[in-house]
């Protein structure tokens, strides 16, 4: 019988009620399966370390209540383990979270599981650290460093689900070994079995973006439609013992499983597909062959494996200075000459209102934006109608909080001192997060995971975690 | 299914046509690198594609982004094509001033690329 991975969530910020389809066609497969919530971006996690400096009650997801609430008893009631990296910078928080919500819906005793080892901030300075090779910054001042966390592989939450845990609740992992872990516990593969590995971390691959599989971020009218967009089915991935994978969506829902749909998500955030890294396995994806069984049923096969890399990827993330926006549109008759006078004009004022250092760059939303190049070479050279619907775009940096406020605040300025019927100014600015990958020893890191054992020992943790 | 292809004559009887009649891509983004991967809707049109998309191509549509690399790796299994391009995303998605620091939309400037047929 295979075992089922079913997605609830692709990204912080998904959609909330997106899991409750995929549990009820789990339910009424009655197969056993898991459900996993990937919530955990590049640089989600910085803003969890940061939001948890300002509140230590704060630092997991912030819709976790509102993705789960609609399915954890249902899960519970049925055995689908749960898993998701929604523990971000704070994992026993989201434990607590769990905690009280199914107290709430009558189930005071279940079992949670947290992963630890993914933080190591603290002893950052003493490892041996290798730069990871698309990258070369340089490392960031001890007092600029907001986190540094190490991607995991799917041994310490195999370990957790080893414990009879009904939720796993983890931080920084590599996202696919969410799913690779409850196939690890089911199935009980070997740690070296790369090829079975391999399928399953790709399980997880096609499964991590949730509905990027089953027809989200796909459709192009006229070309590939897809139905039902609204209601997009997250996927369900059938895994047999052997390894082999079926990509499928529940019943009743929009969307599609296609062998195009497949095909664009099998080789996302991929380079070489020869020698695809994650933590737990190398996956050589070049004799891959995707197939469709029947409508949304689509096959893959021809996943191999090979030792995993030696080192793991960590992502550290620093104090990035400020970053600001403001935006301003010009609409009707002649408003492409008057969008363009106004840049004209801030980037005068600019030269004067703001010191040299100030990184700029300014967009003319509908002649040319997201395709350009800082310096606006398209911008130049693109030809558009005179009248239409333009909004000029500016976006700054400083180290300063106060020149982005100046800047965005020139933009502003436009409505009653720039050119003819600009209106709908926003703006807005922030701190801005940078990040920088290294490779740390396997033997630095000292991932495993522990059960959840009180509300009140949860909250101790919490504090020592803040205090430290 | 296809639209009709709006085609252009050339001299010589050939057509040319955008990239976006013949294929579909998706972009992809880890710091400073992005991964677009380009598929043939037909199988049959991989070999104009594997012909015509080269890494000298794909360069020079980047170039006025910063590419500095382009590195593609053929599918054949999947009448498909992965490109990763270095250093096109103008500080990526930490550290750009542009609207798409990842780079997503940066898939369908690649399928705007003009192919002979």
């Amino acid at each position: 019988m295979s075992f089922l991975l079913g997605s609830g969530a692709g990204f912080s910020g998904d959609r909330t009620d997106a899991a409750v389809a995929v549990v009820a066609e789990l339910i009424k497969r009655q197969q056993p399966s898991a459900l996993v919530f990937e919530t955990l971006g590049e640089r989600t996690l910085a803003a969890a370390h940061r939001a948890m400096r300002d509140d230590p009650e704060s630092g997991f997801e912030p819709l976790l209540d509102e993705l789960l609430a609609p399915v954890l008893r249902d899960c519970l009631d049925h055995n689908i383990k749960i898993l998701g990296n929604f523990g971000a910078a704070n994992p026993s928080g989201a434990c607590q979270v769990i905690a009280d919500l199914a107290a709430q819906l009558g189930r005071a005793d279940v079992r949670i599981a947290q992963v630890h080892g993914d933080d190591i901030r603290q002893q950052l300075h003493r490892l041996d650290l290798q730069q990871w090779e698309a990258e070369r910054l340089a490392m960031p001042d001890d007092d600029a460093l907001i986190s540094a966390n190490v991607y995991l592989g799917a041994k310490a939450l195999s370990e957790a689900l080893a414990m009879q845990a009904e939720v796993v609740v983890t931080g920084r992992v590599a996202d696919p070994a969410l799913f690779l872990a409850p196939l690890m516990h089911h199935f009980d593969w070997r740690w070296d079995d790369w090829d079975r590995l391999a399928c399953g971390m790709m399980a997880g691959h096609l499964a991590e973006c949730g509905a990027q599989v089953s027809g989200g971020y796909f459709a192009d009218p006229g070309f590939k439609d897809v139905p039902g967009l609204a209601t997009v089915g997250y996927p369900i991935i059938e895994v047999e013992e052997d390894g082999s994978l079926i990509i499928t969506k529940p019943a009743h829902t929009g969307g599609c499983v296609t062998e195009q749909t497949v095909k664009e998500q099998l080789l996302y955030e991929v380079h070489d597909p020869a020698n695809y890294l994650t933590p737990d396995v190398t996956v050589d994806l070049s004799h891959a062959v995707v197939r469709q069984l029947s409508p949304n049923r689509v096959a893959v096969t021809g996943i191999r494996g090979k030792p995993a890399p030696e080192r793991l990827k960590t992502t550290v993330c620093y104090e990035g200075g400020w970053q600001g926006e403001a935006e301003i549109s010009y609409a009707g008759p002649n408003a492409l000459a008057r969008a363009r006078l106004a840049e004209q004009v801030l980037r005068e004022r600019l030269a004067f209102r703001a010191p040299a250092e100030l990184r700029t760059r300014l967009d003319i939303i509908g002649l040319a934006s997201v395709f350009d190049s800082d310096s606006g070479e398209l911008q130049r050279s693109a030809s558009a109608s005179a009248s239409g619907d333009y909004r000029l775009r500016l976006a700054a940096e400083h180290s300063e909080r106060r020149w982005v406020a100046r800047a965005t605040q020139e933009l502003l300025a436009l409505y009653c001192a720039g050119p003819a019927g600009g209106g709908g100014v926003r703006r807005q600015f922030q701190r801005r997060v940078f990040t920088a990958s290294y490779l740390v020893k396997r033997s630095d890191v000292h991932a495993h995971a522990s059960l959840f054992e009180s509300s009140a020992l949860g909250e101790y943790r919490s504090e020592c975690d803040a205090a430290s | 299914m296809l639209q009709a292809e709006r085609t252009t004559k050339t001299a010589n009887s050939s057509t040319t046509v955008t990239l976006h009649q013949l294929a579909h891509a998706r972009a992809g983004d880890k710091g400073e690198r992005l991964n677009v991967a380009l598929f043939a809707y037909d199988p049959d049109r991989y070999a104009t594609l594997l012909e015509q998309v080269t890494e000298e191509r794909v360069l020079a549509l980047f170039a006025h982004r910063g590419a500095s690399r382009v590195r593609r790796y053929p599918l054949p299994n999947l009448a498909g094509m992965n490109f990763v391009i270095d250093d096109v995303l103008q500080g990526g998605v930490n550290g750009a001033l542009n609207l798409d620091g990842h780079g997503k939309t940066l898939s369908f400037l690649l399928l705007s690329l003009e192919v002979n047929i």
